[in-house]
């Protein structure tokens, strides 16, 4: 730090955030305001023209309006998924914490090893794995817990398996190293004092990993609720997110106005439902 | 008899044997009575099986083969949170998303005790936490943060407190207080108390009985004094205090009954040494004596004490303490002896390194070893 003071004076500080600081401001609050403008624009305009800002705020009438479902489906699909990756996040990262022994690193690995290759690729690959003809869908058919012509590609199922596939290592990641955290002494001590496993698992354990849930949670709901490529490639037209919709404004109608006003509606939906969701969690630390 | 014994909740353990599925056999074969109401401390050096076997009563490690009983309830394999006994931990494993009074109520709550409150009140007072009953364990010192630990277990009112080196993670001076502290909780609330710890004077100052464990055994088993006084092995006469230990060849016994005595030839000192004091059968044996119970005087000088004397030894170390000196003698035969003498000022000053001195002890306090024993077991490594 003293060296550090003698090339830059007093105001280290700054200098060292300084870096991060540009490149927020250019990469994201810049974005963010010509979103805010261009959702207030006139959507009579086309992208290469521009738009003309006139403040209509209409654009927020039009698209709830038009979209509400789209929104219903989106934030439903998440919920699903992030209570799924929960549930089995929360198994997993206890057995890695807790059980693994020496097999902890390579566990760790494991959970990380899908991010080597693309999010897109593996996506697709779900969609042979779930495909008419696979082999999932035909032993299903088989012990006739699919009917005949019963699928699983291109519906909401294959939508909420993928995005709780995509989305488990960012479940797994904070909820593991919480759990990791905690003195299996604890547990010792609350069976000491009259608590059976499973009371000292919700009044110890479960207690001490709420920051890891909370962290969890938000990494998987907030991603989850914006996606697209999950309801495109897996999905059909009636399971598509409000993701689909803003790229479909965006890419194929040219249509940013109301696209800006899905995303900036989208972006305070999550907000406002995370600050509500942080205050009950009680864990205000993590703000 | 023995209906008197059984209505008394007495923690016995039977034959309590630890192997570890490595194949480490951490307690071998422990049979040990602890009496109702007592202060009961099992003294060892680390890995001597000590907590293994705390452990295995509070249900914490399962029992390889034995019985563990309170009274005649048998809580072998009763499961940890079903046992009528706490723990105080080394750690304190203090639940630190919960307050003080959280904690302490943990265990009231999960029984379903309803009106804990007053209980809590009550324990806080007798451990001096009230003002700290609203904060988290990290905003303790290491003190309280004991004393919370103490109150967790102790509120359940449990047949046996285990306490598992509870004083280790303090500095010396609180270690000091502390130790007065638990003494007085455990003479009012008058529970067993099981104490497990490596340091000899804690367990000395606190229990009324000690065990001295070694390598999964129980050495031997007494008051401090007892054991202190007669140790029946090296292991006991080094690890409880220090002792010198001289070579001795058994001559004959006179006497019978209590007045018994066993001669032993000392480098050509006989020693008579009581019955009760002689813990072999061979040839051979380790003459033990205290260092505080070998008394010097510079040669010429009178020494009036009844008891063994020896003449032409040599003073070739003394540390001085303060209270005491420690001094090193170097014997006619070449043995070195230690010499603790408290500085009450009759001499006038320490004993030069190389003075000449006349020693001598009161046979009495003599003890007879087995020589098959190492010497040096128990003593703490330099």
């Amino acid at each position: 730090m003293a060296s550090l003071q003698r090339v830059f004076g007093k105001n280290v500080g700054y200098w060292l955030i300084a870096p991060a600081a540009l490149w927020l401001g250019l990469f994201f609050l810049v974005p963010l305001l010509s979103l805010f403008t261009t959702s207030l624009s006139d959507p009579s305009g086309n992208p290469i023209a521009g738009y003309r800002l006139t403040g209509r705020f209409a654009n927020y009438v039009d698209v709830i309006a038009d979209y509400w479902p789209y929104f219903v489906r989106s934030l439903t699909y998440a919920g699903i998924a992030t209570v799924l990756c929960l549930i089995l996040g929360y198994i997993l990262a206890y057995a890695i914490a807790f059980k693994a022994g020496r097999w902890k690193t390579v566990m760790l690995v494991l959970v990380i090893a899908p991010f080597f290759t693309s999010f897109l690729v593996r996506t697709l690959s779900w969609k042979l794995i779930l495909a008419d003809n696979g082999f999932v869908v035909e032993s299903l058919q088989w012990l006739h817990i699919l009917g005949e012509d019963g699928r699983l590609l291109a519906t909401p199922f294959a939508v909420i398996a993928g995005l709780t596939y995509n989305f488990l290592p960012f479940m797994i990641l904070p909820l593991y190293a919480s759990l990791e955290k905690i003195d299996p002494q604890l547990l010792e001590a609350s069976q000491d004092l009259y608590a059976s496993p499973w009371k000292g698992f919700w009044s110890v354990t479960w207690k001490l990993s709420i920051p890891g849930v909370v962290g969890g949670t938000l990494l998987t709901f907030i991603p989850a609720s914006g996606d697209y490529i999950n309801a495109s490639l897996l999905g059909n037209p009636n399971t598509q997110m409000v993701g689909n919709k803003i790229q479909a404004l965006f890419t194929t109608a040219g249509d940013y106005p109301h696209a800006s006003a899905l995303s900036v509606i989208l972006m305070v939906l999550i907000l406002v439902m995370v600050l509500v969701y942080v205050r009950r969690a009680g864990t205000e630390e993590l703000l | 008899m023995s209906s008197v014994s059984e209505s008394r909740r007495d923690l016995r353990l039977s034959g309590l044997h630890k192997r570890y599925s490595n194949g480490f056999t951490a307690v071998k074969s422990l049979d040990l009575v602890i009496p109702q109401g007592s202060f009961f401390a099992l003294l060892g050096p680390s890995g001597c099986g000590k907590t293994t076997t705390l452990r295995m009563v509070a249900g914490l490690e399962e029992v390889t083969a034995g019985s563990i009983k309170i009274g005649d309830q048998d809580i072998t394999s009763e499961k940890p949170f079903r046992r009528p006994v706490n723990t105080v931990f080394q750690n304190y494993a203090l639940f630190p998303h919960l307050t003080i009074a959280e904690n302490i109520e943990f265990g009231p709550k999960r029984r379903g005790v309803k009106e804990s409150a007053a209980q809590v009140k009550e324990i806080l007072e007798l451990t001096e936490l009230t003002e700290q009953a609203g904060k988290k364990p990290a905003q303790l010192s290491g003190g309280q943060q004991q004393r919370v630990a103490l109150a967790r277990a102790l509120i359940n009112r449990p047949e046996v407190l285990l306490l598992d080196e509870p004083l280790g993670a303090l500095d010396l001076k609180l270690r000091r207080s502390m130790q007065g502290e638990l003494k007085r909780i455990q003479e009012e609330v008058g529970l067993t108390f099981v104490h497990v710890t490596h340091d000899q004077e804690e367990a000395m100052t606190m229990a009324d009985t000690v065990a001295v464990m070694n390598q999964g055994e129980i050495e031997q088993l007494g008051s401090p004094y007892e054991l202190y006084t007669n140790p029946q092995t090296t292991f006991v006469a080094n690890f409880l205090g220090r002792s010198n230990l001289i070579k001795g060849t058994v001559i004959g016994r006179e006497g019978s009954g209590a007045d018994a005595v066993v001669k032993v030839d000392m480098h050509g000192t006989v020693i008579s040494i009581k019955q009760d004091r002689v813990h072999t059968v061979s040839k051979e044996g380790w003459i033990g004596i205290r260092p505080e119970k070998l008394l010097i005087q510079p040669e010429g000088t009178s020494l009036a004490d009844p008891g063994n004397h020896f003449s032409s030894a040599v003073v070739v170390g003394a540390s001085y303490l303060g209270v005491s000196t420690e001094y090193v003698l170097k014997m006619p035969w070449g043995q070195e002896l230690m010499c603790f003498e408290q500085n009450r000022g009759v001499r006038g000053g320490i004993v030069e390194l190389g003075t000449k001195v006349d020693v001598s002890w009161r046979q009495e306090y003599v003890f007879l070893l087995d020589s098959s024993q190492d010497a040096q077991a128990g003593r703490e490594e330099e």
